[in-house]
């Protein structure tokens, strides 16, 4: 394999692993406070793939995106409220089913409302224009998802160190019953780490699918399901971790495609994880904690 | 005493009524095509369900690994029994490994015997080699807890699933071509129980195992550890030895479901068995109650001829005189059902059956209630 | 609330053994024959399946009734989706047998096909496939027939074409798990390595794959002179794209899946220059009535709000449903076992040219058309026949 090929597929797996992150940190937020695999959202990802269709057919693109990201954004929250809010006192397992039938309920509605013939993703032409470098070439949206990635998590990081809401949450993901003897409005952080993780689910959503071109009722599965495993590697909670762990998912998996073993390179991922449960159930940087796995 | 005779009676004649039944669909099967077909998928997925529930709602064991443990079921089933004449048809693209097909006519030239009741075998060999390889995982899996777990065997499913299609694989599973021209299910007793009744009485005898694990002592460990892990292991039972065996015991009868479905589909691949598997068998085990048997079962008949029979009409376009009924088209049924799902869950959260079973007097002393209500309204 | 629920449990149960007595009954009374679309109009093949069933919906609204024995029957269409999956296929196609259907048309997409053939072999009703083209489908099946061309002859005119346009190299791009792209990719491989070409690059990818960044960036690195990728009308402008965006030159070649308008809307100007072969070619109508077939089904194309191109497949689709009605004339008779004995017998005119079986059961098509496309248009090339 030459320089330029190798290369090459660092370029792909680095823009992937940037959407990736951006997902990956939705997982993690949600988990940190709630435990729970918000299994649907994977599901929110692949929505607001086709809200940006058809935002996209009436309004020019920055307007676009602007709704994509606010509808997205109130999905993520209506279905906090809707399916798992009623359940916050229900067993684990009760709200993790709800999330899978929440998934499960997004994909048979996408696959009704916009048929499961894949939707071709309109193009926002400055985002495709393609870069020659030497003997690479990449489209602009390549080069910018990892970049957009990092100034996004560090706004986060600021978000959730420095603010007010964001020390909620975090007293939150420490300890539920005693943040809300503090007088922290629960429903309210919960309400907002959904809004996050959904913003860029949303974000993540256009730069992955401007890359992919197309949109289908089963394209956030997958992706969805890799990104937890992001967030598991990185450690559960943990920010950078989501970042890194969805980096480095990216990576791994656009290199196992290039040796030729596309077929296992879904199986990798969750068997990284498996590995990773068992030999660091906290994830690279998860903090010890006494009841976690 | 007279009560448990009185009970025992009734269940014979239902059981008696359910084998005249099922014999005179037999003898009008070519009319009742729709009704063989989903009752028998019905019957499949109901011992799936059972199985599951066994892991999630008697051991408390979150696993999402179904479907994994069915695709071992059923391409160990399907290669064993994939007849020796149609070998070349089936592997067409790659040839078949000799060694298979050198067992194959070592079958093909045993006894009658072994051959009639070599479909068996190879049902409880994928059923077995599923449990081996649930033993083997759970060393390593069974430490992990709730939502770990569900993740995890999700995983192990998607990985037994990627190395069946995989093409390094192509001599034996036929990689990403799948399998065909599987046998449909065997007669049973020289024919005294026509093949269509086959997976009724295999079926049965699994989920009655089923009931007398969960009913012995090892069931109320089972029960034990559900409720509190600290606790049960505080009475002295041993966690990790009970948590293997309900996994590999819910392994093994997941891959019989497994190997029956293969007998039933005729033809898989390794995409049948993905997650959306496994999420279709946890809807039935969730409408029917965690932690029901029964309720399993009910529900895996309601869904399935719910979602392949009733509920089609969802999917067609219908006229009401010149009026076109909107909402009535190809994906409506899957929406209503994951609606009525999403009621489940939030609402009615026991299921059908909640944690109850099945039993006489429970149906008695409704019937009596109502007749003596409506005896007080006079 | 839980007593209504046992209610309605017991209701449900027995109603659907009314619902079993009640389905047989229903044929007596009108003269009606049946006719099962076993098709994905959803999943991954939904869209080309679609084009399909409209070609047939279509053939239903020119011939709505057989004469058998004298009388007129009207021709019923009952369409099952099968989901382009091979578990709810099996379904789809018992739905069909119960629904009391004489023939079946379908399915797209060789996979289902396969799945659901001995389905229709145990109930002895005749199935024809429109646009199945991998050779497994009918191949010792003695009820499945087909109105198209196979694989391994696709795969040969590819190669030829290829061989013939100075092409020395090629790469080959597949999808696991996918019978219709890994035996065509299969066979155009042989194919082609037997007219002295080399295969340089065989990459497979999973179904639901979007990013084929990584394989395109190994296909360009051996540098082929041509890329073969059969697949599904879903991974078609996704591929195309990838290699144009990763400055890959090299001339794309598909099958008879990529021969659809949204192929060309999605990848945009990407897709000029994309070889395929197909069945049809409504610039040519081969017989006097694909004349009349193109006229009639433009309008018809229109009315359901489709762009006015003929996909190949609706024509097959088109083809598959006369001959079903050819053979039931022939037969005199709705019973599955007749009418096949008389589909082994049937000669017509159809739109995509002339309709007899062969022993197998696939029928006798040794052409090809080769179209490319060209300022967003599939342009005719080229007919090719090999054998």
């Amino acid at each position: 394999m030459s320089m330029t090929t190798i290369l090459q597929h660092c370029l792909t797996g680095i823009s992937l692993g940037g959407a990736y992150a951006l997902i990956a940190i939705g997982y993690t937020l949600v988990y940190g406070i709630l435990r729970l695999i918000n299994f649907a959202h994977g599901d929110i990802f692949m929505m607001a793939g086709y809200f940006m269709i058809f935002a996209l057919t009436s309004f020019p693109w920055p307007i676009a995106i602007l709704i994509t990201l606010v509808v997205t954004t109130l999905m993520g929250i209506g279905i906090e409220r809707a399916a798992y809010k009623p359940l916050r006192s229900a067993p684990r397992m009760s709200i993790m089913i709800s999330a899978i039938g929440v998934s499960y309920l997004l994909q048979n509605l996408s696959t009704y409302l916009f048929t499961a013939i894949p939707r071709g993703y309109p193009e926002i032409p400055f985002l495709k224009k393609i870069f020659q470098m030497g003997e690479l070439s990449a489209s602009f949206v390549t080069i910018l998802t990892p970049i957009l990635t990092i100034i996004l998590v560090v706004i986060l990081m600021i978000l959730v160190n420095k603010t007010k809401t964001g020390m909620a949450m975090r007293a939150v993901s420490k300890d539920f019953e005693t943040a809300k003897l503090m007088g922290i409005n629960i429903n309210r952080v919960i309400s907002v780490t959904f809004a996050i993780g959904s913003f860029l689910a949303g974000v993540g959503s256009i730069l992955y699918f401007t890359d992919r071109m197309s949109v289908t009722p089963f394209s956030g599965t997958l992706p969805g399901l890799k990104c937890f495993v992001a967030a598991v590697f990185g450690g559960i909670g943990n920010i950078p971790g989501a970042v890194v762990g969805g980096f480095f998912i990216g990576i791994v998996e656009t290199l196992l495609v290039a040796l030729g073993y596309s077929t296992f390179s879904d199986a990798f991922t969750f068997f990284l994880l498996i590995v990773m449960l068992l030999v660091r159930p906290t994830g690279l940087f998860g903090e010890k904690t006494v009841e976690k796995v | 005493m007279l009560k448990i005779k009185r009970n025992h009676l009734y269940s014979i004649i239902v059981l008696t009524l359910l084998m005249v039944f099922l014999y005179w669909l037999n003898a009008n099967r070519l009319q009742n095509g729709m009704l063989v077909s989903v009752l028998q998928k019905g019957v499949i997925l109901a011992l799936v369900a059972v199985s599951m529930n066994l892991l999630n709602g008697f051991t408390g064991l979150f696993s999402l690994g179904q479907a994994g443990f069915m695709s071992i079921g059923a391409y160990t089933t399907a290669i064993l029994l994939i007849p020796v004449q149609n070998l070349d048809g089936v592997y067409y693209m790659n040839g078949v490994h000799p060694a298979i097909r050198a067992f194959k006519m070592m079958v093909a030239s045993s006894p009658e015997f072994i051959q009639i009741i070599f479909p068996f075998i190879a049902l409880l060999l994928g059923g077995l080699l599923a449990a081996f390889a649930a033993a083997i995982v759970g060393i390593a899996v069974l430490r992990l807890k709730s939502d770990y777990l569900a993740i995890a065997t999700l995983g192990l499913s998607e990985i037994v699933r990627a190395i069946f299609s995989s093409p390094q694989f192509d001599q034996v599973t036929n990689g990403s071509y799948g399998l065909n021209k599987i046998p449909n299910f065997p007669p049973m007793l020289w024919g005294a129980i026509p093949s269509l009744i086959t997976p009724f009485i295999v079926v049965s005898i699994c989920i009655v195992f089923i009931v007398f694990l969960i009913k012995s002592s090892y069931g109320r460990a089972f029960k034990a550890i559900r409720e509190d892990e600290i606790a049960a292991e505080a009475m002295g039972i041993n966690l990790f030895k009970h948590k293997s065996m309900s996994f590999i015991i819910s392994s093994f009868f997941s891959a019989i479901a497994g190997g029956l479905l293969a007998m039933y589909m005729r033809s898989i691949e390794a995409k049948t068995f993905s997650i959306t598997l496994t999420y279709d068998i946890l809807l039935i085990v969730v409408i029917g109650g965690i932690g029901s048997v029964t309720g399993s079962v009910l529900s895996a008949f309601l869904v399935t001829a719910a979602k392949e029979w009733w509920l089609r009409f969802f999917d067609q376009p219908l006229l009401i005189g010149s009026w076109q009924v909107p909402l009535f088209r190809t994906g409506f049924r899957m929406v209503i059902f994951s609606i009525l799902l999403m009621i489940v869950v939030l609402i009615y959260r026991r299921g059908i059956m909640g944690t109850n079973e099945f039993s006489w007097d429970r149906i008695l002393k409704r019937l009596k209630f109502k007749r003596s209500k409506e005896g007080g309204k006079k | 609330m839980k007593k209504l629920t046992v209610c309605l449990l017991v209701f449900l149960l027995a109603s659907s053994v009314l619902f079993a007595a009640g389905g047989t009954e229903q044929k007596s009374g009108v003269k009606e024959v049946v006719i099962g679309v076993f098709e994905p109009l959803t999943g991954e093949n939904g869209g080309g399946g679609y084009q399909e069933v409209l070609g047939m919906r279509y053939a239903n609204k020119v011939y709505p009734t057989v004469k058998i024995n004298g009388e007129t029957y009207n021709v019923r269409l009952v369409e099952a989706d099968n989901k382009s999956d091979k578990t709810e296929a099996v379904t789809a196609a018992q739905s069909l047998i119960s629904s009391g259907a004489s023939v079946i048309l379908g399915s797209y997409g060789s996979g289902v096909s396969i799945a659901a053939g001995d389905i229709f072999l145990d109930n002895k009703v005749p199935a024809i496939g429109a646009s199945c083209t991998n050779p497994q489908v009918t191949l010792g099946n003695d009820y499945y027939y087909r109105v198209c061309f196979l694989d391994p002859f696709q795969g040969t005119v590819m190669a030829n074409y290829a061989w013939q346009e100075g092409a020395k190299k090629a790469a080959v791009i597949t999808q696991l798990g996918d019978d219709y792209s890994s035996g065509l990719g299969n066979f155009f491989s042989r194919a082609f390595q037997g007219l002295g070409g080399s295969v340089v690059s065989e990459q497979r990818f999973q179904t639901n794959t979007t990013d084929f960044k990584s394989i395109l960036t190994n296909i360009k690195a051996a540098n082929p002179d041509v890329i073969f990728a059969p697949s599904s009308i879903a991974t078609a402008p996704l591929i195309i794209k990838q290699a144009r965006e990763l400055g890959i030159t090299a001339k794309i070649m598909a099958g008879d899946t990529w021969e659809n308008s949204s192929i060309i809307e999605n990848a945009g100007i990407s897709a000029e220059g994309v070889v395929l072969s197909t069945f049809f070619d409504d610039a040519d109508p081969a017989t006097a009535e694909a004349a009349k077939f193109i006229e009639g089904f433009k309008k018809y194309l229109v009315e359901n709000k489709q762009p006015d191109i003929i996909p190949a497949v609706s024509a097959l689709g088109y083809d598959a449903y006369i001959t079903a009605l050819k053979a039931i004339e022939l037969a005199n008779s709705t019973k599955g076992p007749a009418i096949r004995d008389a589909l082994a017998k049937v000669d017509l005119e159809g739109v995509t040219g002339r309709i007899v079986f062969d022993a197998n059961g696939d029928a006798n098509k040794d052409m090809a058309f080769i179209k490319v496309v060209e300022n967003g248009q599939f342009k005719f090339l080229k007919t090719v026949s090999v054998m």
